[in-house]
């Protein structure tokens, strides 16, 4: 196989791994304010998090910089293409990881929760970019022939991506209500789980609507796979959900989960070979033929990740294992 | 061309800040791991004590190196997106493999390390903090990759309009990235030192909590004294290096406009840019051929033949940086890096001599050395920067050709100044929590809210 079409995979699995771990991380941020209902309780719902949201977000990091090393032109056209939207994202991260840090630093209650709605902005915002950005990519957006995005800010924000908006911000926050179900005990526990009870009806609805406008605005049932890959996501979301009524939790979580991989392979698949369309002339496409790195580059790369990722995923599931136990107010750091 | 100049003032802007908290991360993680590996060996609790207290402080400040570095990895493509283009396929092997073998072991073991005090046993804990303080430096060694294949290319070909990586050793044993990145290193040991020692100084000057500070004193001292000799070495070895590489950085450096043999090192000198020359000079003759070629004679090369040889070589156009900022930047990182000799040199002397603390002018001078690191790693970056213009990678691509096409002014706008009110209002409030705990100690009550009082939770035991 191509080493172009490797890292295609590659950049794909970064992407499927962040969303997956930083979703519940956004989920929960998001929940935060909702679900702690005093002091102890929002310190304990970012106790959840604490030991683990930094890590989770090196994903995105990492997937940012294997878009640079690989697809340079990728990296390029989408953050000066995306260039508001990026702007905002980062904004949104930067308060909200100073937000974790700094919260319970202070006492307070106007301190402390003014961050606690600042982290609920600092999640909110991004995992609803994330949706909108990736919706754009396979929708199409205008891009020229010198690979140069040349619309707007609002060219971004059309009802097909700002569902997709909908739709990823609606199952990360389930998705976190699953985790904190897993995480915390007794009362916030069930809490969460009736939480995520009822996001889950809004979820289920915004999925199907993201699965329809799909078929409408995009050509990503033109791959049989890709079909049936988001097919199966919605499948796997209402496992999930099943199993979140019949109090099985940890099921639950193991289905929002699948659904998130899925769902963001679904959307890779249906890119393939292309990483970024171009709604102007279908052959100003980036590809993984006219986007990538050269082929020692990509070698390098490819033995580099090949080596490290495995390891990566050894240590963080090690620390998940330290941390395995729901948390108690022994425990709280944040 | 209004967009180039926001650019820039954006990137500066950011990585400017980013750099702030950067040598702290990387002098202040080794410190802190140091301190936990001797209460691991001696079973004294003093330096659990110490490692907590000045790991709390390191968190804060990690916090906003974590943050601020965000902006950075996406800045390439947001405003440099032509370079990202021209530049990616070498640029981006170190940025990815920064992130696959530096960040994730930062952030990982960070986490445990903040809530695995009781969950781990006393060595693991311990590795985990070393973990996190080599990977820091270690992140920095893959960023200074890239910026010296900026400084001075190799391993590449030129071939599809772009630059090819064609042997990644030559990356990695570029001879540029082995000058900046043990001076850089070591920036960040003197910023680490600095900051133990000056907090510490602080409360001996108020005879608080000595039995902590007094040590704590001590190992900043060290620290600052050892790292401030081979910062001012390995300055002085790049320096050299520049010679070779980038003669005009040095030459703007140091305001020498005509080739010389002996060539003088200037101390102060009114530079007219326009005029291309100097006049109130106060130098000493053939002390410049000293530093470069460590004799006193031996020629080193002007701006205006510097400018005509470049001429040659790439076309017409100016080749000269801004010479008076970059001239005075380097004189400042000096004069820094001599205030902090003589400060460490005086107190060591008292130190050893046991009046230490009753000095308590010295004292105030070592809590006001706390500034000193960061206006030194500030100026060191804009000489670095700034003395490579108007190249953004040296002799392949100019800066103007390297800047988005596609971004507006008013975009660039709109998150120059967006960045520059929220880092404004983080440093005020990250300034404010470093007080607030330095100023505490480590003996200071467990913080605890109302509703947590009952429950006789304790935040940092
Ligand atoms: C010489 C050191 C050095 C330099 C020049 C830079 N950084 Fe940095 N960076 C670090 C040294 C460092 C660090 C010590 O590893 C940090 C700082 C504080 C911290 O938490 O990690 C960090 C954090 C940090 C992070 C967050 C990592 C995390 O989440 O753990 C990112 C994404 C970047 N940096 C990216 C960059 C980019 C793209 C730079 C180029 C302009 C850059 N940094 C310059
Ligand atoms: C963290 C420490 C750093 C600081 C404080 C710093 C500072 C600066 C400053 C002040 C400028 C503006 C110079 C000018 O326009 O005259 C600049 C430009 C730039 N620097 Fe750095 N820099 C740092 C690290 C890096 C690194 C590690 C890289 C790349 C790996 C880098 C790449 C660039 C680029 C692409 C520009 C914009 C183009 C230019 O003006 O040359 N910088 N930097
Ligand atoms: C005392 C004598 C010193 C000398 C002769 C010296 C020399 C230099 C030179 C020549 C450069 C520019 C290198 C380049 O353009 O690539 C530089 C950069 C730098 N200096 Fe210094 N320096 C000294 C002290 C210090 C001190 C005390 C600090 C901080 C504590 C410091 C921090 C830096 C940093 C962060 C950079 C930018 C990174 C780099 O290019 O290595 N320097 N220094």
């Amino acid at each position: 196989m191509d080493l172009s079409v490797i890292w295609f995979v590659l950049v794909a699995v970064l992407f499927i791994g962040f969303f997956f771990l930083e979703g519940f991380d956004y989920g929960v941020g998001v929940l935060l304010p909702y679900l702690g209902r005093n002091d102890d309780e929002r310190r304990l719902i970012i106790g959840s998090i604490g030991p683990v949201w930094d890590g989770n977000e090196v994903w995105m990091i990492t997937a940012g910089g294997a878009l640079f090393a690989a697809f340079p032109h990728v990296y390029a056209t989408l953050f000066s293409g995306f260039y508001l939207a990026l702007f905002l994202m980062l904004v949104a991260l930067i308060i909200r990881g100073v937000g974790l840090d700094f919260r319970s630093k202070q006492p307070g209650p106007v301190w402390r929760s003014t961050w606690d709605w600042l982290i609920f902005a600092g999640s909110l915002v991004p995992a609803l970019l994330w949706g909108v950005a990736v919706t754009n990519l396979i929708k199409g957006v205008p891009i020229d022939a010198k690979m140069n995005y040349v619309g707007t800010f609002f060219d971004l924000l059309n009802p097909y991506t700002l569902a997709g908006g909908a739709a990823f911000l609606l199952v990360f926050v389930y998705h976190g209500a699953a985790y904190l179900t897993l995480k915390l005990e007794d009362d916030l526990a069930q809490r969460a789980r009736r939480a995520a009870l009822v996001i889950g009806c809004f979820t289920a609805v915004a999925c199907l609507v993201l699965v329809g406008l799909t078929y409408v605005n995009t050509d990503l049932f033109a791959s049989v796979g890709a079909g049936i890959s988001l097919w199966a996501a919605v499948g796997a979301f209402l496992l999930s959900y099943l199993a979140m009524r019949a109090g099985r939790t940890g099921w639950a979580f193991v289905g929002s989960g699948l659904a998130i991989v899925l769902t963001t392979a679904t959307f890779f698949w249906g890119l393939f070979p292309r990483l970024m369309v171009s709604s102007l002339n279908p052959a100003w496409s980036l590809t993984v033929a006219n986007a990538s790195s050269s082929p020692l580059t990509l070698k390098v790369m490819t033995v580099a990740a090949g080596l490290l990722v495995p390891v990566v995923l050894l240590y963080q599931a090690w620390s998940y294992w330290i941390f395995r136990k729901r948390v108690t107010l022994r425990d709280l750091e944040y | 061309m209004d967009e180039l100049l926001l650019a820039r003032w954006q990137f500066g802007i950011t990585s400017t800040y980013h750099f702030l908290f950067v040598p702290l991360t990387l002098g202040l993680s080794l410190l802190v791991a140091m301190m936990e590996t001797v209460y691991v060996r001696t079973g004294n609790e003093l330096y659990k004590k110490m490692a907590k207290f000045w790991g709390k402080l390191f968190l804060i400040n990690f916090a906003l190196g974590v943050v601020t570095g965000l902006v950075q990895e996406f800045e390439f493509g947001m405003n440099w997106s032509e370079y990202s283009r021209f530049m990616g396929d070498i640029f981006g092997a170190p940025l990815a493999l920064e992130a696959l073998t530096a960040f994730y072991l930062e952030s990982t073991f960070i986490g445990i390390w903040i809530f695995g005090w009781n969950r781990l046993s006393k060595g693991l804990h311990a590795a985990a903090i070393w973990i996190v303080a080599l990977a820091s430096n270690l992140s920095a060694f893959w960023i200074l990759v890239a910026n010296s294949f900026m400084q001075a290319p190799v391993g590449y070909v030129l071939r599809n309009g772009r630059a090819e990586m064609n042997d990644f050793s030559a990356l990695l044993t570029n001879p540029y990235v082995w000058n900046q990145f043990p001076h850089t290193v070591l920036a960040g040991l003197v910023t680490g030192g600095v900051f133990v020692m000056s907090v510490s100084a602080y409360h001996l000057l108020r005879r608080s909590q000595v039995e902590f500070f007094r040590p704590s004193f001590k190992i900043g001292l060290i620290c600052t004294l050892a790292a401030s000799l081979l910062v001012a070495g390995t300055g002085h070895k790049q320096a050299q290096y520049l010679a070779e590489v980038q003669p005009m950085k040095l030459a703007a450096i140091e305001a020498l406009w005509e080739t010389a043999d002996p060539a003088p090192f200037t101390f102060f000198a009114a530079i007219d840019s326009a005029k291309q020359e100097n006049s109130g000079e106060i130098s000493i003759p053939g002390g410049l051929s000293l530093l470069v070629h460590n004799s006193l004679t031996g020629e080193v090369k002007g701006i205006k033949n510097l400018q005509q040889e470049s001429e040659k070589q790439f076309g017409s156009g100016s080749y000269v940086p801004d010479v008076p900022s970059v001239f005075w930047s380097f004189r400042v990182m000096v004069a820094a890096g001599g205030w902090l000799l003589a400060v460490t040199a005086l107190c060591a002397y008292y130190w050893r001599r046991g009046t230490l603390e009753d000095k308590p002018l010295l004292l105030k001078a070592a809590v006001a050395t706390l500034a000193v690191p960061y206006i030194a790693n500030s100026t060191g970056w804009y000489v670095a920067e700034a003395g490579r213009q108007p190249w953004i990678v040296f002799g392949l691509q100019r800066v103007e050709q390297a800047v988005s096409p596609t971004v507006s002014a008013t975009s660039i706008w709109m998150t120059l100044i967006g960045f520059t009110i929220v880092y404004g209002v983080l440093a005020v409030i990250g300034l404010y929590l470093m007080g607030k705990f330095a100023k505490q100690g480590p003996a200071a009550p467990a913080e605890t809210t109302e509703s947590v009082e009952g429950k006789g939770v304790e935040l940092w035991t």
